[in-house]
């Protein structure tokens, strides 16, 4: 039987950015104590102003072996980006 | 005027100290790594406040002396255990994770509502510590009533490891509300000070808290009610055990004045 606190995955988002980063992992009995040793162990040198935490079991991932078939086919088709596209100037509101 | 308020203002800065330099000892043996992380957390958070506190009170004691010899260093390092105005309860063993929680819990639901009542001092300097420390106070206090909370409700050991715990500690805690010779003078200083309105008030969340935390029960009552509460640390008499931290804490500075990293 597993004795060990669940793990969580935690991301913090730092007062100049607008997106969560990945900080790292820990180990917590639940949400609430999940959230306050994110404080205390990612937030000492003034890294963050907000936390999400998420059990890692609920996260779910790409496998490695997968991503030659997941990305590489989208390398080769810029006509996919809107810049790819040239627009007459009569067309103002694009 | 401003040197009546300097044994209060030592009073607040030994609790600080000597508790931070209690809890310290656990660093590097804490139970789990985030608590160990959070606990030494608290601990520098205490420090930082006493140093403030004891820089103010060197500033206060050198206006009336003209050799300007106080420091903060010569404050925490030099002063006798006659000297140090802590409460007892910071000075009480560590014990086990149970015990040292249910202490941070005692005193800083207590240096709560202390501080906030410091908000109101006429001391400018005073009243600027007091508004940093209560956001550092407040998260104190809540990590440490969850974990009341969580070990009192917890399983049956760590329950009865907790009411062993409010049995050594509880005692303690009379001496938060029983004013020493230097808080006489305190009402020029905070308007409407009142010991007894601070101790409703304290009593009202703790009972709260140990009860969630199903430690308030019939026979835990009525050792609350019953037990003889100890004082003294406020005026300079302190357990035994005072000696031993202040040894450990100021050897090196008696040993080697004036040293420096």
């Amino acid at each position: 039987m597993n004795k060990e606190w669940p793990l969580w995955e935690v991301f913090i988002r730092s007062r100049q950015g607008l997106d969560h980063k990945h900080a790292g992992s820990l180990h917590a009995v639940d949400a609430k104590m999940a959230l306050e040793n994110a404080r205390d162990v990612y937030t000492r040198r003034q890294e963050g102003i907000s936390i999400w935490v998420v059990e890692s079991k609920h996260i779910h991932t790409s496998l490695p072996e997968e991503s030659a078939d997941l990305f590489e086919p989208a390398y080769d088709k810029i006509y996919r980006h809107p810049g790819f596209y040239d627009l007459p100037d009569e067309l103002t509101h694009m | 005027m401003q040197n009546l308020i300097t044994n209060y203002i030592l009073h607040l800065a030994d609790n600080s100290l000597i508790l931070g330099q209690q809890n310290s000892a656990w660093t590097g043996h804490g139970p789990i790594l985030e608590q160990d992380i959070a606990l030494s957390n608290i601990s520098l958070d205490l420090i930082g406040q006493a140093r403030y506190l004891y820089q103010h009170a060197a500033n206060l004691l050198n206006e009336a002396d003209e050799k300007k010899v106080h420091t903060e260093d010569s404050l925490a390092y030099f002063r006798t255990d006659r000297e140090y105005k802590n409460l007892l309860i910071v000075e009480q063993d560590n014990g086990d994770w149970g015990k040292t929680v249910l202490r941070q819990f005692l005193y800083s639901s207590f240096q709560n509502c202390q501080y906030r009542k410091l908000l109101d001092s006429s001391d400018a300097q005073l009243k600027a510590i007091a508004e940093k420390s209560l956001k550092e106070i407040a998260y104190h206090l809540r990590w440490s009533s969850e974990w009341v909370i969580r070990l009192g409700d917890g399983t049956e050991e760590s329950h009865a490891r907790m009411n062993l715990a409010l049995a050594d500690l509880w005692r303690f805690t009379g001496e938060f509300f029983i004013p020493s010779s230097y808080e006489d003078n305190l009402s020029l200083f905070f308007p409407c000070y009142d010991p007894q309105s601070l101790k409703e008030e304290w009593e009202d969340y703790a009972i709260k808290v140990l009860d969630e935390a199903t430690l308030y029960t019939a026979a835990n009552k009525k050792m609350m009610e019953e037990t003889f509460m100890l004082k003294g640390g406020k005026e300079g008499k302190h357990t035994e055990k005072l000696g031993y931290i202040l040894a450990e804490m100021q050897y090196l500075q008696r040993t080697y004045p004036e040293t420096e990293w």
